[in-house]
């Protein structure tokens, strides 16, 4: 019998006098706990393998012997299982006075306190009186970074956090060394945890001795109310709680959910509340008057706001909309300003190239679902940091590698991936059509019948195979479930269309998954709810089709609309997006954040509240839509973009814009999108793609920061400082440097079209040749411009 | 019948005499009534009144911030904030008592760990501005420094036997 079969198979066991049924080789413990049969436990966590090293759940077992750990004995058929015996609570009397042996009584100045494991543990299987008298073990605190406080005097040795390390985050960092009474947790060399999903640790550990440090001694467990939420810094759209004391964000934990994160959320999720309370929130709406900014009232600045609307040719305003904003924000923003006659709206600020939009999906999406990620043999990504783009996508990625399955990626440079087995094919951008031409080519591309369009066919012939694209076209092909993935540099590259047509092809040769990842948190609602040039709500073509965001910035536009966006941050090229709203006439900024950045632009500041602030719904990269309430109202006069833009369009005289509640833009985008979506939707046409060219030169590539992806996020500090957020540099190989005549020099010029600015030249080997990597930051602008591009590096002038 | 007994109760006026008999009786007695505030009545060491926060010998302050008596009172008249000092300890930043909600249960001396929060023998005091009833942590802690030994003296091993 195989392993399969052996678990399908049930067999009756007693627990306590109770028979149950359950898999023959199943836990003890994951029996009792699906029939609410509670086993005390510190070390057993169900997503992380069995230890048996707390000893805490002993049960007592018909015919043997002695007490038996529930977590490490399997199930029998007809065994006679006893929690409750004289020998059973006896063995975990017994241990619980032993772990208590070496704890702390600090239980009042310990975070854990109230929502701890052991205090509850020895409530219930510990005695009310210790004998123990001798002196307690102390142990050094650790440093583990801007997020995880430590205690390591409270730790029990349970190795939670080890194991989290070595089987879900993938960077063995925490180790134990010595043995018996000198056993330490810790990092072997004092140094911060350099995991996305570091902040994990917290939840496993059962004892206070890991915590958040952002809120440490800041909060008791018992004050604090919970509401659920969701987290809207990647396409996942992690299930969250958020831990709120007197009406202010004090913590975040994740909410399980199997389906979407399972137990664990990235730390920029569970971090990103900081920005909540960051020191620049607008808390009156702000207008530029003739002496400099004014705050105003909301009726004056809206009122002023539907003046100028309506003073400015609709053809001459552009609206720009982020992509974490909820989908009833985004679908009002669209339908005021669409019937007004304003038709230039979108969200792809990051993107392009927008050859192949009208053969785009329903929304871009996984094309699978987040849990059957972890099913693939072969997994394919196509310019993705994955682990700092979608953390938990990643994680499931890592559970496919860690099955087996084998994931091989096109970058431009050889990321920090933490899978069981895998291969980067490192490549400068420029070369990113040829390679996957190459890959085509393998797969029969030429001859295939339905196939290419002529001008990647010509590029598909010309290209020879190299033995990269031999490796990656065999393993997809030989796979039995495969996915490919297209991420967010493939996302901003400059030929986007062509490398989707090529890898849509591929996909389809190789009887892949083709998945596109969406970036923002509801990347996937903006496109359902119609913040599209060329679409309406359910991807409804239009007849009267307006510019895109590259197209918006690139006309002189008369009249800007912001929309949760920084044109510094946010766009493919800060320079141009700030020149273009420099040069506007009139710049409206929907923001919860003001900078001087935007005080320089902009007329109007309409304060709005951020994610935990507003009721709404998000679609996260697999259709999953998750609506949430309201957790924390809005400081000051902030208020939910819903209701601003509801009564902006009651400034505008609007029809058909007067709903009572969120409830009712969320049923109407429901009834359009089960109407007129049709299941041939979710599919991808390539678009007509002119030949790429055959590029010379060098090219600069940069990714979205993993902290830097939308304005809350880059104003949590406690992430800002952790290693993970580097300051910006530019980063080359040896060879490269050497070219460019900077080789041993710190600094170096970079030249970008007509942009230049100085960076630290940091030398890495996994960048490849006629490459450079230069990594932005949450803190500095970018000054050169698009992410995908060509560049010059030269000597500082005072070398 | 009962009219002619009530006419010789009327006329012996013996009513009168037996209410100026307890008068007597009372007038020879020892006097209950205190000259307050010349003269003051004793006080339990267990009297409930004002409290203060009280402060380890080398002036350190002794609540670290562990938010029970926040918790357990019952009138909610306990604010507390708290936040990481400097050295890594806890402490408040906010410790505020509302004396009107207050109800002088005591259950926030029972509950603190470290005997910070206590209330002393003090009842005399009141308010003559709206919002001078919260007591902040620096007021408390100046009562607790004022009345240290009665506090001390009230709390030592044997001092509620008697």
């Amino acid at each position: 019998m195989d392993r399969e079969q052996i678990a399908e198979e049930l067999v009756p066991l007693f627990i306590d006098d109770r028979e149950v049924h359950a898999c023959r080789g199943a836990m003890l413990i994951e029996v009792a706990d699906q029939h609410g049969i509670r086993i005390p436990r510190f070390c057993y966590h169900k997503k992380l393998s069995v230890a048996a090293n707390c000893r805490m759940c002993m049960v007592e077992v018909e015919k043997a012997p002695k007490a038996l750990p529930a977590c490490a004995t399997p199930v029998t058929e007809g065994m006679k299982v006893y929690t409750r015996s004289p020998v059973a609570l006896d063995a975990q009397k017994s241990t619980m006075e032993f772990l208590l042996i070496n704890h702390p009584l600090d239980c009042p100045v310990c975070d854990q306190g109230g929502e701890c494991e052991l205090q509850d543990t020895a409530m219930g299987f510990g005695q009310g009186i210790s004998r123990y008298t001798e002196r307690k073990r102390v142990v050094a605190d650790k440093d583990l970074g801007p997020l995880v406080s430590t205690d390591m005097t409270r730790c029990i040795h349970c190795t939670r956090c080890v194991r989290f390390g070595s089987e879900i985050a993938g960077i063995q960092e925490l180790g134990a060394t010595g043995r018996g009474e000198f056993m330490e947790i810790g990092t072997f060399v004092e140094r911060s945890l350099s995991s996305e999903l570091s902040g994990n640790v917290i939840d496993v550990c059962p004892v206070g001795a890991l915590n958040a440090k952002p809120s440490r001694m800041q909060a008791r467990s018992w004050e604090m109310l919970q509401f659920p939420g969701i987290a809207p810094h990647d396409a996942v759209g992690s299930n969250i709680y958020l831990h709120l004391l007197r009406g202010q964000v004090m913590r975040v934990v994740p909410r399980e959910n199997d389906a979407v994160n399972e137990t664990w959320i990235s730390d920029r999720d569970r971090f990103s509340y900081e920005g909540l309370h960051a020191q620049d929130r607008v808390l009156q709406p702000l207008v530029r008057g003739d002496k400099g900014w004014q705050e105003s009232d909301w009726m004056g600045s809206l009122q002023l706001v539907a003046r100028q609307i309506r003073h400015c040719p609709p053809d001459q305003a552009g609206v720009l909309a982020a992509p974490h904003s909820t989908l009833e924000e985004l679908y009002l923003l669209q339908k005021l300003f669409r019937s007004i006659g304003v038709h230039n709206i979108d969200h792809r600020v990051r993107q392009t190239d927008f050859a192949d939009q009208e053969g785009m999906p329903l929304f871009p999406c996984l094309g699978q679902s987040l849990e059957s990620i972890e099913h693939n043999d072969a997994v394919f990504l196509v310019g993705s940091d994955i682990r700092f783009e979608q953390p938990m996508v990643a994680h499931r990625m890592r559970k496919a590698a860690a099955r087996g399955g084998q994931v091989v990626s096109l970058n431009p440079r050889e990321f920090d991936f933490h899978f069981a087995s895998q291969h980067t094919w490192g490549l400068a951008p420029q070369y990113w059509p040829y390679a996957l031409a190459e890959v085509a080519k393998c797969l029969g591309g030429e001859n295939a019948s339905g196939g290419l369009m002529p001008a990647l066919n010509r590029l598909v012939a010309k290209v020879s195979v190299s033995a990269y694209a031999q490796h990656i076209a065999d393993l997809l092909q030989n796979a039995e479930r495969a996915g490919i993935f297209m991420g967010a540099m493939a996302d901003a590259h400059p030929q986007a269309s062509a490398l989707r047509a090529l890898t849509h092809f591929i996909a389809g040769q190789a009887d892949a998954g083709f998945g596109m990842l969406p970036q923002a948190g509801n990347s996937a609602g903006a496109w359902l709810s119609g913040v599209l040039p060329h679409r309406l709500p359910a991807g409804v073509p239009t007849t009267q089709p307006g510019l895109d965001a590259a197209e918006m910035l690139a006309h002189p536009m008369k009249l800007f609309v912001l929309f949760n966006l920084e044109p510094e941050f946010d766009f493919a090229s800060a320079p141009a997006a700030l020149q273009a709203m420099r040069d506007a006439e009139f710049v409206v900024v929907f923001s919860p954040y003001v900078t001087e950045e935007m005080k320089g632009y902009a007329d109007v500041v309409l304060p709005l509240a951020t994610f935990a602030e507003t009721e709404g719904t998000y679609v996260n990269a697999e259709g999953r839509w998750q609506t949430v309430g309201r957790a924390v109202p809005a400081p000051g006069q902030a208020r939910p973009a819903w209701r601003v833009l509801r009564v902006l369009a009651d400034c505008l005289n609007l029809q058909g814009m007067a709903y009572r509640s969120v409830q009712q833009v969320l049923e109407e985008i429901r009834l359009q999108v089960s109407q007129r979506a049709k299941p041939q939707d979710s599919r991808y046409v390539p678009g007509t793609v002119s030949e790429p060219d055959t590029l010379q030169g060098v090219y600069r590539v940069s990714g979205i920061p993993a902290y830097a992806t939308d304005h809350v996020v880059r104003r949590a500090d406690s992430l800002q400082n952790t290693p993970l957020a580097p300051p910006p540099h530019v980063a080359m190989c040896e060879q490269q440097a050497s070219e460019f005549g900077v080789l041993g020099h710190r600094k170096v010029r970079v030249v970008q079209e007509d942009q230049e600015t100085e960076l630290d030249l940091h030398l890495d080997p996994g960048v490849p040749m006629h490459c450079v990597w230069i990594q932005k930051s949450a803190r500095h602008v970018d000054e050169l411009g698009r992410d995908v591009a060509q560049v010059d590096v030269r000597r500082c002038a005072h070398d | 019948m009962n009219r002619i007994r009530n006419l010789i109760r009327s006329f012996t006026l013996s009513e009168l005499l037996n209410g100026m008999r307890l008068t007597g009786r009372r007038f020879a007695s020892r006097k209950f009534t205190v000259q307050y505030p010349e003269e003051k009545t004793p006080q339990s060491p267990r009297f409930r009144g004002l409290h203060a926060l009280r402060e380890y010998p080398n002036g350190e302050e002794r609540c670290i911030g562990c938010k029970l008596c926040e918790a357990v009172c019952p009138a909610l008249a306990i604010t507390i904030d708290t936040e990481e000092r400097e050295d890594g300890s806890r402490r408040t930043t906010r410790y505020d008592i509302d004396l009107f909600k207050c109800v002088y249960c005591g259950f926030c001396e029972e509950a603190c760990p470290v005997d910070a929060v206590v209330e002393t023998r003090i009842f005399e005091y009141a308010f003559f501005e709206r919002g001078e009833q919260v007591m902040t942590k620096e007021m408390l802690l100046e009562v607790g420094r004022k009345h240290e030994a009665q506090i001390a003296e009230d709390r030592k091993p044997g001092s509620l036997d008697h």
